[in-house]
């Protein structure tokens, strides 16, 4: 079709339609270049990560390649059972006994609050949602100590109770304010309609504005997740019995612990502790990126 | 009866702006009442007040005799139709249709008829499986108006439903509104119907009466013909009605002991009716009103209330003709028909030219209250 079109056309014509691809491939191919250039110095410490996982620890340091000589599983058959009386399971077991009920914790308190803000008028409202937004910008350390003091008083350090508790309560302000900002965006006609229909405020909740937020809520729960997973300080903090360890903190005790470093197990770890987060991440993309995208949904 | 009655309502809004000053309209049962006015004029507003959707802030809403002030919307009896069609978007056509049944618990096979019932008379059996994303306007406008319908409400309320469509589909979804409320009532369904809209053919060609609005105050409240023919006030005379009427001031003198008209250096006799009820005033200014049909080029022969102006434009619509004249710096706007043909030939712009109002169809309104002094 396009063939024929060109026939059609004056040998000047043509000349300089080809003169044009021509220059529009040149830049391409420099503007690619570009691109693969910077990709590759950023991904370079991840993929020299995985490689190194599977190099003895004798060619970690004398090789500088990300391709193992000889390639071996050994970093992480034994880095899986580690020094202590516990292996890997154990603390990925414990990772996901912190992080489920805290997802789920944030995601049904920061919708609920931030329903209640998106949509009610209610008597200070402003300063409320002002002391919301004050929250976010305090640095979380200097909340550290009274709430572990806070926690020592009720007894429940070295239980995940101080890790699971706050979030059902919206503490992180981020999520609140990032799910207001979605309903912001979402015409209120829905939900009028839903009242005329029968729906009282929860149901309108339930019925209507949850499954409108659902992507928002999927990108909610997928950013505590995988800062959750990758929290150290509060696990550290909170938890001392090895038995309660979840990953973060289980990598840093295979440091300290083993006299000579073994790091071919320890990168094989942090792998593996990559692994939940990348998965998420890619199971939930689809709707993350939407959760990001949409921004309304007339019609 | 199952009207809605709204008696000295209004609406103050938390920072102190008074949107709705004290509106009383009653609207019949199985009326179809269309609430129209310019932007701002709250009519939205009265609206969602009826439907329970803005909290009253005095007065009283009555739906079917009843106060319903503090009832939530869902006990109100009533359904709505949205301009943006409102739709919920993660549900399918026949959710979207059968949610208020199914909140009210109605067993499946019921839900199931009223569905197949409401998507016959609308003309959606096959959309029924569509997101609604999938729709194109005139669909989903379609899908709402069921939606409102499958409820059998006692009233129907409409806030400007058909002002995201393009024209053509504007005109077919107000023939459809009309017969579909002819149809409800010939079942012995009598819908009342309150529709808020800004354009006026859909306010001409729908209401049973209309209800003037400006800045949350009622206008006036009259069928259709009343409001074009008799007009309470110079907002009325000039919102309603197309190409608008023409309001310019104008004098009112004695003239041979009768009141008459003195406008732009002419001498205007006024018909014996708008005389009499004019004879109390004094003489001061006033406003004209007579709208551009009613003013036509005179004949040659035509004596009494002829102008003669200056063409400014002249707009060939094809079966009419617009002309717009300077009288003494006041522009008027007249229709004339393709009759005139030879006539209009020789027109040219700039030119002097006679013009015969049609005093009968005339009004005088007063300059500072805007009412009509010649209704009788």
């Amino acid at each position: 079709m396009r063939h024929a079109h060109l026939a059609s056309l004056s040998a000047e014509a043509r000349a300089e339609m080809r003169r044009t691809e021509r220059r529009f491939l040149a830049s391409a191919a420099v503007r690619y270049a570009i691109l693969i250039a910077c990709g590759f110095a950023m991904i370079y410490p991840l993929l020299w990560l995985i490689g190194a996982s599977f190099k003895t620890n004798h060619e970690i340091f004398t090789e500088i390649g990300f391709i193992p000589g000889s390639p071996t599983v050994e970093g992480y058959i034994e880095g899986w059972k580690t020094s202590t009386e516990y292996t890997f399971t154990r603390f990925f077991a414990n990772t996901f006994m912190i992080l489920i009920p805290k997802v789920i914790a944030t995601a049904f308190s920061s919708v609920l609050v931030a329903y209640g803000f998106a949509r009610f008028d209610f008597p200070g409202k402003r300063i409320l949602f002002a002391i919301l937004i004050g929250t976010l910008l305090l640095p979380n350390v200097v909340t550290r100590i009274p709430q572990y003091l806070l926690f020592r008083e009720l007894g429940w350090l070295d239980s995940f109770l101080p890790l699971w508790v706050p979030q059902m309560f919206a503490v992180d302000a981020f999520f609140v304010f990032m799910l207001i900002q979605f309903l912001r965006g979402i015409p209120r006609d829905m939900e009028e309609a839903a009242m005329i229909d029968g729906c009282k405020p929860f149901q309108v909740l339930l019925y209507i504005v949850i499954p409108i937020l659902k992507p928002a809520i999927i990108s909610v729960c997928l950013f505590q997740f995988m800062w959750s997973m990758n929290d150290f300080l509060g696990p550290l903090i909170y938890i001392s019995s090895v038995a309660k360890y979840p990953v973060a903190l289980a990598l840093k005790m295979s440091i300290s612990v083993t006299e000579s470093f073994e790091w071919n197990r320890i990168l094989s770890m942090t792998v593996l502790a990559l692994v939940p987060s990348l998965v998420v991440f890619f199971l939930a993309q689809k709707y993350f990126i939407e959760g990001i995208a949409t921004t309304g949904l007339k019609g | 009866m199952l009207g809605v009655t709204l008696r000295k309502v209004s609406k103050v809004y938390a920072n102190g702006f008074k949107a709705v000053h004290e509106i009383d309209l009653d609207v019949e049962d199985g009326e179809f009442m269309v609430l129209i006015g310019p932007s701002g004029c709250a009519k939205s507003t009265t609206l969602r007040m009826v439907a329970g959707l803005e909290s009253i802030t005095s007065g009283e809403v009555r739906i079917g005799g009843r106060i319903v002030n503090n009832l939530p919307p869902y006990e109100r009896g009533i359904a709505m139709v949205f301009q943006n069609y409102a739709l919920y978007p993660h549900m399918k056509v026949h959710r979207n249709l059968s949610f208020g049944l199914r909140l009210k618990r109605q067993p499946e096979p019921v839900v199931r008829d009223a569905v197949s019932e409401v998507a016959g008379i609308l003309e959606i059996e096959e959309l029924l499986e569509r997101l609604p994303k999938q729709l194109s306007g005139g669909q989903a406008q379609r899908v709402a108006v069921g939606r409102a319908l499958i409820k059998k409400p006692q009233v129907f309320l409409f806030d400007e439903p058909l002002s995201n469509l393009d024209a053509k589909l504007r005109a077919s979804m107000r023939v459809r509104i009309i017969e579909l409320h002819r149809r409800l009532k010939a079942d012995g369904l009598n819908a009342t119907v309150i529709y808020v809209t800004h354009d006026q053919t859909e306010a001409m060609t729908m209401g049973d009466r209309i209800c003037v609005l400006r800045e949350g105050r009622v206008m006036q409240v009259d069928t259709p013909d009343r409001l074009y023919d008799l007009p309470a006030n110079a907002f009325v005379a000039g919102f309603l009605g197309s190409p608008e009427m023409n309001l310019r001031s104008a004098r009112l003198i004695g003239h041979d002991g009768r009141p008459a008209l003195r406008v732009g250096g002419f001498t205007i006799a006024l018909p014996d009716d708008k005389a009499r009820a004019l004879a109390s005033r004094p003489e001061g200014d006033v406003t004209l009103g007579l709208r551009p049909p009613f003013i036509d080029l005179a004949r040659p022969d035509d004596a009494g209330a002829v102008v003669e102006g200056n063409i400014k434009f002249v707009e060939f619509m094809g079966h009419e003709v617009f002309i717009y004249f300077d009288l003494d710096g006041q522009e008027y706007a007249a229709v004339t028909r393709m009759e005139h043909r030879s006539l209009l030939k020789s027109l040219k712009i700039g030119q002097r030219a006679r013009f015969r109002f049609d005093m009968e169809r005339a009004h005088v309104f007063d300059p500072v209250t805007e009412k009509n002094l010649t209704l009788v």
